[in-house]
Order: C-alpha cells, then sequence, then structure tokens
C-alpha cells in the first residue's frame, strides 16, 4: 500500500477547555452553548484595555501530576500533560506496553509557556540570574509540551512542534499524519495554549485584533457585522492518532474518524493585489481527502471577528461550497480563542458531533447577512455529520484547512 | 552573616521547594546515603538544589561540588566545609 493508502484515524481524545474539563463535559456544555469565557481572574486586568478571557476554572495540577513535574512546568504543560493522560485513557492505550520508539509526540505552540517565563524574567531583573530556575533552561519553550509528553509516556519515535499560530493545530496533526504513514505506529497531537498572564496578554495585545469589550456576551462576535476582535481563551485538544488497521487489530474502543485532508497555504504579502490563501487551502484540503464540497456535512470556521477576516473567510466558504449551503460553526465563542490549541479542540468536536448527529452551535452572534452564511447560531442543529472541515488561520498569513470524515 | 549550619531538614526543604518530590520516595526515611538518582532527582534538580543553596547560605559550590556529591551525606558536608571558616572569620 503506498503511503497516502494509510488510513490514519483518531481513537483517542483529551480535551481541557474553558468551558469543559474532559472531552464529555466539554462536549457538553458545547452542545448547550454554556460559555467559558469571563472577566480575568488569572492577574488583575483593571489597567488592560482587554480584560475577558476564556479561563480554565477549577485545574489543579497537583491531583493530577507527580510531584517531581510541578517545579519544573508552566501551566500549558501541565493541561497538556492532563490531557495527553485523558486522550491515552480514552483510546485505552497504555503507552508503557508498546515499544518506544514506535510513538511519537507532535503539538504545536503559539507562545510557550508564559507564566513561567514571566516569574522567571521578573526574578532575573529584580534578583539577579542567581535566582532563575534551572528549569527555565526548557519550561518557556515551543517544544515543552512535547518533550514532557513524550518523557512521561515514554515516547522515543519522530516527535516535534509546530509554531505557525493558531494554524499550528493543524499542521501538528499533518505532521503526524505523515509521520504514521511513515510507518509510526501511534502519534500524541494536538496542542495546548494558555498565556493568560501579563507578559502574555501585552503579547497578545500587540496584534491589535483583541476585543475591548467587557460584557462577555457581546465580546467576541465572528461574522456579526459588530465584530470587533477576539476574546483569547486558553486551554485545547490531544488526539491520539493510529494507523487505521493497527487500530482494528487491536479492538480499539472506539475510532472518531479520519484525518482524510489536509490543506495549507501562505497568504501574499501585503499589497501584492493577488487574492488572499484561504480558499485554496480549503480545496487542496478536499482535493486532498477526495471528498466533494457537497459531501461535507459542516465547517467548523476560523471566526477571527475582524470585519475584514470574516470576509475573507466568508468568500473562501462560499467560493468553494456556495452561498448558504453548508452548515458553518464557530463552538469557539463559547471559549475564546486558544490559539495553537483551537483548532484540535475543533476536530474533536467535529468527531463529537459525527457520533452523537449535531451540528454544536455558536453563540452570541448576529450573523451579518452580508457575509452569506448558513451559520448555526444559538441552539444546536441535529443532522448526521460524515465529513466536516475545520479551518484555522494564523496571525501572519498561515492558512490550514483539515477534513475529518467518518470511519465506515 | 552566613548560616551557620546546613542540615537534612534544610536540604529535604530546598529539594521539594526547588524540584518537587517523587511521590515513590520518602524523604523523612533514612536518605542520608542514598544517591540523589535513586531519590528522583536528574542533574537538573541538582543544579537548581545547589543554586539555591547557593542563594540561602551565601555560598559558592563549585560544578564539581555537585556532580561529586552523589549523596545528601556528601553534599551536606560539601556545604558545611564552605560555612566552617566563614564563621570562624
Amino acid at each position: 500500500m503506498s503511503e497516502s493508502g494509510v488510513r490514519v484515524v483518531v481513537t483517542g481524545l483529551g480535551v481541557v477547555a474553558p468551558n469543559g474539563l474532559g472531552a464529555e463535559a466539554y462536549w457538553a456544555a458545547t452542545r448547550k452553548g454554556t460559555s467559558g469565557i469571563g472577566r480575568i481572574s488569572r492577574f488583575v486586568p483593571d489597567r488592560y484595555p482587554a480584560r475577558l478571557a476564556g479561563e480554565i476554572d477549577g485545574f489543579t495540577a497537583e491531583e493530577h501530576l507527580p510531584g517531581r513535574l510541578l517545579p519544573q512546568t508552566d501551566r500549558m504543560t501541565q493541561l497538556a500533560l492532563v490531557a495527553a493522560d485523558w486522550a491515552f485513557r480514552d483510546a485505552a492505550v497504555r503507552p508503557s506496553e508498546l515499544p518506544e520508539f514506535e510513538m511519537g509526540v507532535i503539538t504545536a505552540s503559539s507562545s510557550g509557556g508564559f507564566e513561567f517565563g514571566q516569574r522567571e524574567l521578573q526574578a532575573l531583573w529584580s534578583k539577579g540570574g542567581r535566582y532563575v530556575s534551572a528549569y527555565q533552561s526548557f519550561a518557556w519553550f515551543y517544544a515543552v509540551n512535547s518533550g514532557q509528553i513524550s518523557i512521561r509516556n515514554g515516547m522515543r519515535g519522530p516527535s516535534g512542534v509546530v509554531v505557525s499560530d493558531q494554524a499550528g493545530g493543524l499542521d501538528a496533526v499533518a505532521q503526524a499524519r505523515r509521520q504514521i504513514r511513515k510507518g509510526t505506529r501511534l502519534v500524541m497531537s494536538g496542542a495546548v495554549d494558555a498565556s493568560i498572564c501579563p507578559w502574555g496578554w501585552v503579547a497578545q495585545m500587540a496584534s491589535n485584533r483583541l476585543s475591548t469589550t467587557h460584557d462577555p456576551e457581546r465580546a467576541y462576535l465572528p461574522f456579526d457585522g459588530s465584530a470587533h476582535g477576539h476574546v483569547p481563551g486558553e486551554g485545547g485538544a490531544l488526539l491520539v492518532l493510529e494507523e487505521l488497521e493497527q487500530a482494528r487489530a487491536r479492538s480499539a474502543d472506539q475510532i472518531y474518524g479520519e484525518i482524510a485532508g489536509y490543506g495549507a497555504t501562505l497568504d501574499p504579502r501585503p499589497g501584492s493585489g493577488r487574492p488572499p490563501g484561504l480558499r485554496k487551502a480549503v480545496e487542496l484540503a478536499l482535493a486532498d481527502a477526495g471528498t466533494l464540497p457537497r459531501d461535507i456535512d459542516v465547517v467548523f470556521a476560523d471566526g477571527a471577528a475582524i470585519l475584514e477576516l470574516d470576509r475573507i473567510e466568508a468568500e473562501a466558504i462560499n467560493g468553494v461550497f456556495g452561498e448558504r449551503t453548508v452548515p458553518v460553526t464557530v463552538p469557539k465563542t463559547m471559549t475564546g480563542r486558544l490559539y495553537s490549541g483551537a483548532a484540535p479542540l475543533d476536530l474533536a468536536a467535529a468527531f463529537l458531533a459525527m457520533r452523537d448527529g449535531v451540528i454544536p452551535p455558536s453563540i452570541g452572534i448576529t450573523p451579518s447577512p452580508g457575509h452569506a452564511l448558513d451559520l448555526v447560531v444559538g441552539h444546536e442543529r441535529t443532522a448526521p455529520v460524515r465529513s466536516a472541515l475545520v479551518i484555522a488561520r494564523g496571525h501572519g498569513g498561515f492558512n490550514s484547512a483539515t477534513v475529518v470524515r467518518a470511519v465506515e | 552573616m552566613p548560616a551557620h549550619e546546613f542540615t537534612l531538614d534544610d536540604l529535604k526543604r530546598i529539594l521539594r521547594e526547588g524540584a518537587g518530590a517523587d511521590e515513590g520516595v520518602d524523604l523523612d526515611g533514612d536518605i542520608t546515603d542514598t544517591d540523589f538518582e535513586s531519590l528522583g532527582y536528574e542533574s537538573l534538580a541538582m543544579l537548581e538544589t545547589g543554586s539555591r543553596i547557593e542563594r540561602e547560605f551565601r555560598v559558592t559550590l563549585d560544578d564539581d561540588t555537585l556532580t561529586e556529591a552523589r549523596t545528601p551525606r556528601a553534599l551536606i558536608e560539601a556545604v558545611n566545609a564552605l560555612l566552617v571558616p566563614a564563621e570562624v572569620g
């Protein structure tokens, strides 16, 4: 069988989201339209123009992780390690029972461990270099989630990290698929980001894309005529990826679906006059999946909530599918944008939508008629979901799209 | 004024604060002659531990001291050897 004939499936989900810890809690909240967006509690936000975030409440790392790991890990890594544990448990895979070089870890990251890094930089400036933790050497680093998941679970196969902002969540899963096609038995992939701390906050504000509205219900309004930026959130999802026949051979408890197609493009430089690259990324993903537009049952949109970016995304979707032809949803209206964690969370939602035959809603928005999209707003929609498209864009022109499909 | 003695309790506290503790190890048991490695502390944990001892006890530890002192007893002796002259002086 050719490499491209190898079908790569997802057999385990580990979710840490602002509106639910664990895949089932997240999914129940998402179906009901329950938001996790609120006023920032992790620091006092009064002096910042943007004061809302999708924070994860009720996560106590000590309850889930060994004491040796706590002083050496940022919050994002603690969340990622727990999400990985949950994904393994969901897949009924014990990594200790598999050959270590046949398992890899490929995650995405957009910022690294900002909270840890801020604490150590403050120690450096206020007290001196002798007060900086030895663990700062890696705890802030983009690749640290992959590294710590690898060490904790004894996974020494092809591993790495992808850094392409929000698009990275799909780019990492695509890289995981490549490695499985080349013969790796299992890859833990996806992403968890968490940088809701003053240093992380000012870095995000520099994008000029943060909503400064203080009403949680009016702050993040993708595809709404009142769109004016996004609310950041923390969390994401990790997925257990395996080759289909391998998963069947071990009688996996469930096969959520296949990573069927992927496409990625980079936007042309500003002022070039050439069209944005998003539509091409979607077309590439569909072609890679061997899927026609009419076979896609739902689109999980990127939902930048910047008027111009929303217009570009709506045009890409309508250009491929036709106006108001395919249901579109943005469950991140309940979590905020999770950066590299966003698209893996959308993949998890897409698989659960397939399982339960429902499209989760977007909340709080009044769709702008000008976008001509069939947005699923306010309440979930019952519909068979066999194939879904997930779109993710990263700051700087990254466009990625992934098609997932149910396995017969 | 430097502290006059570096004790096993000081070491255990600093290990817990800087590097955490392995659930499979009883730091309050008889660990004086147990290798740091068996206690779950790798070289980076020892680097962090050494840095915290230096800060708190105002001593300077050679890189060799940390790599050669493989047990709590050896590290406590090495640190105290640095503290005694300070007290006398």
